[in-house]
């Protein structure tokens, strides 16, 4: 199957320029933002995101970073166990505006995996999802409030996401 | 290592496990450490599991720290004790567990006076089989608590001089340690009356001392462990005061430790004997970060072994 680049790298600046907008523009009070990402690529576009919506609101926001592994609900079905990393996130959760950061969302199962972590850390006022590109194919009743690139797709392809700050360079492809 | 290397159902021991899968357990019990600190201590990835701590010799340490692992995992648990089980029936060690597992056992965590208990019962049952301590053979989880306590506080193992002081002959935490540490390129000396660390330990590729003084004194980390006298048939030494005398870390010995040598002691501790109160209750002794992060390792043994049973 050939490969085809669905976002570049300025073009995923962009979306994430566009996405801290609409963030900014849909909460009334910024103070009561944090951006968590699961990890891996949700952790670095979670700093991204904090950082331009910081840029417009002129303040710093908490970001922290969640691994769902232990939260998975497909643990048994695998042949190995994942590698279990340990979530980070040293603020205060009660009563926030947690943005959750991911970048692709497909099945929604991770997401269900990430708001059950999250939730093992306090409870948050309201939990918002923001994900670079949202592929379709959902299996549960989830759905993105910010998005980066609506991309539909056959459940056979693959959409394959690359950031600087894991991969060395900035690109979406399918 | 990758998680899709691991692909055991059972921790028997040490001495058949890679340095990448000793790393592996560390690295995942680092994840499952951060989970007691959370406001709700509890992740679901055993939910509907059924562990079983069938514990033929006594243990309270080991056998809390199981049960409070598998249900922080949420797991259910069972314990059963040999005193109060059909095992003063007559009942063999088998037909217990293959009842266990009629009865939908996925995990059996056991603790036997037998050597090779825990292997015979994997050969035997579907369910995950853990060891918890086999005779004087091994204890799996306490050396890996162990090293996860010496990596958190000194940020490697390679390269440590871990002296392990005390009764060897009779250790089970002492083999499954000098497996486990060697394995991951410490080096490790033996230390104690002669009578308890025989020379043959040698040949597991540590040193043997029976000078004290110089056992400590490059000691990186200083592991002591009790006198076990419930596995003596004989006296092994003159008396629990020359004992104490002879080769307990007091205050002067510990004095000439080096000043950010960690100590640590499996438990139970025996104050006065092998430990003075001052050196167990100081900021070196990290024996109840041992016991924190016992916690953290059975959680993260219970997560690879039993995760999809």
């Amino acid at each position: 199957m050939k490969t085809v680049v669905i976002l570049d790298a300025a073009a995923v600046d962009r979306a994430v320029v566009r996405m801290a907008h609409e963030i900014v523009e849909h909460n009334q009070k910024p103070e009561m933002l944090a951006f968590v990402g699961i990890r891996t690529h949700g952790a670095p576009l979670a700093r991204r995101l904090a950082t331009k919506v910081g840029e417009i609101c002129n303040r710093t926001f908490p970001v922290g970073e969640l691994d769902v592994s232990m939260h998975r609900d497909d643990l048994d079905l695998r042949d190995t166990p994942p590698a279990v990393g340990a979530s980070h996130i040293i603020f205060d959760v009660d009563d926030k505006t947690i943005v959750l950061v991911d970048d692709v969302l497909f099945k929604g199962r991770t997401i269900r995996a990430a708001m059950d972590e999250l939730n093992d850390f306090g409870r948050p006022q309201c939990i918002q999802l923001a994900v670079l590109v949202d592929r379709g194919h959902r299996e549960l009743p989830i759905r993105a409030d910010f998005v980066g690139k609506n991309v539909p797709t056959a459940l056979s392809e693959q959409v394959k996401v690359f950031l600087t700050e894991v991969d060395g360079k900035d690109e979406v492809l399918l | 290592m990758t998680a899709t290397t691991w692909t055991r159902k059972d921790l028997l021991g040490i001495q058949d496990l890679t340095a990448e899968e000793i790393t592996f357990v560390l690295d995942t019990a680092a994840a499952f450490k951060q989970v007691g600190k959370r406001t709700i201590k509890k992740v679901p990835s055993l939910r509907g599991k059924t562990l079983v701590n069938l514990f033929i010799e006594p243990s309270t340490r080991t056998r809390t720290s199981f049960e409070l692992a598998a249900k922080r995992l949420s797991a259910d648990v069972i314990n059963i004790a040999a005193s109060a089980s059909s095992i003063t029936k007559g009942e063999t060690l088998k037909d217990t567990a293959l009842n266990l597992e009629a009865l939908h056992a996925d995990i059996i965590v056991i603790r036997h006076s037998a050597a090779g208990a825990p292997h015979f019962l994997a050969k035997h049952l579907k369910a995950s089989v853990i060891n918890a301590g086999d005779g004087a053979h091994e204890h799996p989880t306490q050396a890996l608590l162990d090293a996860f306590t010496i990596r958190e506080k000194k940020g490697h193992i390679a390269g440590l001089n871990v002296t392990i002081l005390g009764d060897i002959l009779y250790s089970r935490v002492a083999r499954s340690n000098i497996w486990l540490l060697t394995k991951l390129g410490a080096r490790v000396t033996l230390a104690g009356p002669s009578t308890l660390v025989p020379r043959v330990f040698e040949q597991f590729g540590c040193r043997v001392t029976y000078d004290i003084e110089e056992a400590i004194r490059d000691a990186d980390v200083i592991n002591l462990l009790r006198i076990q006298h419930e596995r003596q048939c004989k006296t092994m030494f003159p008396s629990i005061g020359e004992y104490a005398a002879m080769f307990g870390l007091n205050k002067e010995r510990f004095a000439r430790t080096k000043p950010d040598a960690l100590i640590m002691h499996p438990g139970p501790i025996n104050r006065g004997v092998e430990i003075d109160s001052e050196v167990a209750d100081c900021s070196r002794s990290v024996i109840l970060e041992q016991v924190t992060n016992g916690l953290a390792v059975r959680m993260a043994v219970l997560f690879l072994c039993a995760r999809g049973l």
